[in-house]
């Protein structure tokens, strides 16, 4: 007798061309049924009517490049607007000569995040290292000069979208280890030092961001000895760094709350210390689960960058409400939201789909 | 270790007059135990009568209340270097393994090494890799736990904790979350490192494997040791009601 065996398994058949496909994909959920095909037309159909005419005015009839109002004639979107004020747009009223320094650090910043990114790059340890400690204290002597002569350039006159992104990059920088500690320290066995986090918590959860700003520009001053001056910028970035910490805080908690205790005891049996158990065992997986959770968070302090308008720091959104307020351009406040809404999208679907990356190369993983 | 040098304490776990108290509960009354070095002990007794507490409080995972109680010569207290050196010298195994899911096996093993004895990792994966192979599972140590079989995770578990060359075991039913045909591949390492001469002290229902290798058993009931005698003597000849209860309802099954 006489049988075949395969030694191997054999990979499996692609699926018939007729179940596969951009065609077939489309008859499957779009044209199904008389009803279902009626109901993608109508939609179709409205769509392509409220999309025309926005395509018609955003690039068909609009103008991209001129000087003034007067190059706005076609009567579509006037992106001349956003044209002539991208550099206030970008770095606020930061001294036209000095902006090259403000790239510079956009530069060093895009290809140290880039280094950290990209699978295979060798030496990730130093780049961790360079990115948390030596990028900071670079970034800040190049901004804020003073010192290898560069002339001083005081946080009054930085703005735009290099001021939105300091306080977010801060605020998400600083505020992590915050929160992690007061997160391991509300679940601490300490009585006091619980509850200090637990009071620390609640109370910045419980005021709105404004009046953080608020009391940190005005209040904190009152409370200040006579003379002594803070700068503006930095006062607000301790605030919204402790308000954005005090949430982290709970979505941290709410991880480590996930990890079963015998991991905790298994890390003790073995004889690791509280913070060795907690650096190598206990954070890396709640942090993990709440991956979703921590940049939900950072998203939403991205956009509420935007509020340090009220104690006059002059973000992206906050030079462009001043450039289109005023008479040269009046009537351009479309074209300003839509490229304020532009980059704010940018950076947080950036931050999203980085967060998804994350999450699945840590699923496949384990 | 210089503690092995100047005193040699032919016992290496004793226990005197410990209570423990869950509020008003009284877990653990008056326990009273000696083990030499190089005894293997078997722990077993009704569900709830304390024998997970008794040893969880051998290397603080659970802190007793009064008595004495003395491991490798050391006293555990609230002095926190007492309970770590301790530790150290004390491996564990738990009924559901608790292997770290994000390290992979290797990493589970040169852990504790690596940070806790400061040994760098070049020798700490040599020497995982030795416990691996006596586990028997020296091919699997790139997978993660969540890739192996429950038999397997116990297996690395054990070796796990060897690699921290301890110097006694403690094991809490390391087999009873295991499916029956991966209880013998775990019982194989026990007695295998029973017979190296291993301190051990394990709470299990596996009777097989008390008569095969243990020295004592211990039979517990209420938070209190009733009985304690050779394997022989005690499946044989138990001297207690409830110890001929106990063996008459486990080993009627
Ligand atoms: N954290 C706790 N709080 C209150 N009571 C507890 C706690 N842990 C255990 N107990 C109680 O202490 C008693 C002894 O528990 P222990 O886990 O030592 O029993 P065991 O002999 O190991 O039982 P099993 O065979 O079911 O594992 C049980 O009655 C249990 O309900
Ligand atoms: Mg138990």
């Amino acid at each position: 007798m006489q049988a075949f065996i395969t030694r191997e398994t054999l990979p499996s058949l692609p699926p018939p061309s007729t179940l596969k496909g951009p065609i077939a994909w489309m008859r499957q959920n779009l044209f199904s049924s008389v009803g279902n095909t009626i109901v993608t037309v109508v939609l179709v159909l409205a769509i392509l009517a409220a999309l025309i005419p926005f395509i018609n005015w955003a690039f068909i009839k609009a103008d991209w490049i001129g000087s003034s109002r007067d190059d706005c004639t076609s009567g579509g979107a006037c992106w001349v607007f956003v044209y002539v004020h991208l550099k206030l747009f970008m770095v606020g009223l930061y001294p036209e000569a000095e902006t090259w320094r403000v790239l510079l650090v956009g530069m060093i910043l895009v290809v140290t995040l880039a280094g950290l990114m990209i699978k295979g790059v060798p030496f990730k340890k130093y780049l961790q290292l360079f990115a948390l400690i030596a990028f900071p204290i670079i970034a800040f002597m190049l901004l804020s000069g003073g010192s290898f002569g560069l002339p001083h350039v005081e946080t009054n006159f930085w703005g735009g979208l290099l001021l939105t992104l300091v306080i977010a990059i801060v605020g998400i920088v600083a505020a992590f280890p915050l929160g992690i500690l007061l997160a391991l320290g509300r679940r601490s066995s300490m009585p006091i030092v619980k509850a200090i986090c637990v009071v620390f918590i609640e109370v910045w959860r419980g005021v709105p961001l404004i009046t953080v700003l608020f009391m940190s520009s005005v209040m904190l001053p009152l409370f200040l000895p006579e003379g002594m001056e803070f700068d503006k910028l930095l006062r607000a970035l301790v605030g919204i760094t402790l308000f954005q910490s005090a949430y982290l805080a709970e979505v941290v908690r709410s991880g480590l709350q996930a990890i079963p205790k015998g991991q905790y005891e298994a890390a003790n049996a073995l004889g690791l210390t509280f913070w060795q158990g907690m650096y190598k065992v206990i954070l890396p997986q709640a942090l993990k689960i709440v991956i979703p959770g921590i940049v939900n968070s950072f998203i939403s302090l991205f956009k509420d960058t935007s509020l340090v308008l009220i104690i006059g720091l002059f973000d992206l959104l906050a030079t462009i409400q001043g450039a289109f307020a005023s008479p040269k351009w009046l009537g351009y406040a479309i074209e300003g939201y839509l490229f304020a809404a532009l980059v704010y999208w940018v950076f947080c679907f950036g931050m999203s789909r980085y967060s998804q990356r994350v999450e699945r190369s840590l699923k496949t993983t384990n | 270790m210089e503690t092995a040098t100047q005193t040699k304490p032919e016992i290496a776990i004793s226990l005197r007059d410990v209570n423990k108290w869950y509020g008003e509960f009284d877990v653990l009354k008056n326990v009273n135990l000696d083990v030499e070095r190089g005894q293997r002990i078997v722990i077993c007794g009704p569900s709830g009568s304390g024998k997970s507490t008794m040893i969880r409080c051998i290397n603080r995972l659970e802190e007793h209340q009064s008595g004495q109680i003395i491991v490798d010569g050391i006293e555990l207290n609230n002095d926190l270097k007492n309970i770590d050196q301790i530790r150290r010298e004390v491996g564990m195994v738990f009924q559901h393994f608790n292997l770290f899911p994000h390290l992979t096996v290797l990493e589970n093993c040169c852990l504790a090494p690596m940070w806790v004895r400061k040994i760098p990792r070049k020798e700490a994966e040599a020497t995982a890799m030795e416990y691996l192979e006596r586990v028997k599972i020296p091919h699997q140590a790139k997978k993660f736990p969540g890739q192996l079989s429950g038999g397997q995770q116990q297996r690395v578990a054990i070796a796990r904790s060897l690699c921290m060359k301890p110097r006694i075991m403690l094991f809490d039913e390391p087999t009873s979350a295991l499916d029956p045909e991966m209880i013998k591949e775990v019982l194989d390492t026990m007695i295998e490192l029973a017979e190296s001469g291993m301190t051990m002290l394990c709470v299990t229902h596996e009777m097989g494997f008390a008569k095969t290798v243990a020295d004592a058993v211990i039979f517990m009931d209420a938070g209190q040791i009733i009985e304690m005698n050779t394997p022989d003597e005690f499946f044989n000849h138990p001297q207690h009601e409830r110890s001929k209860l106990f063996l008459s309802q486990i080993l009627g099954h």
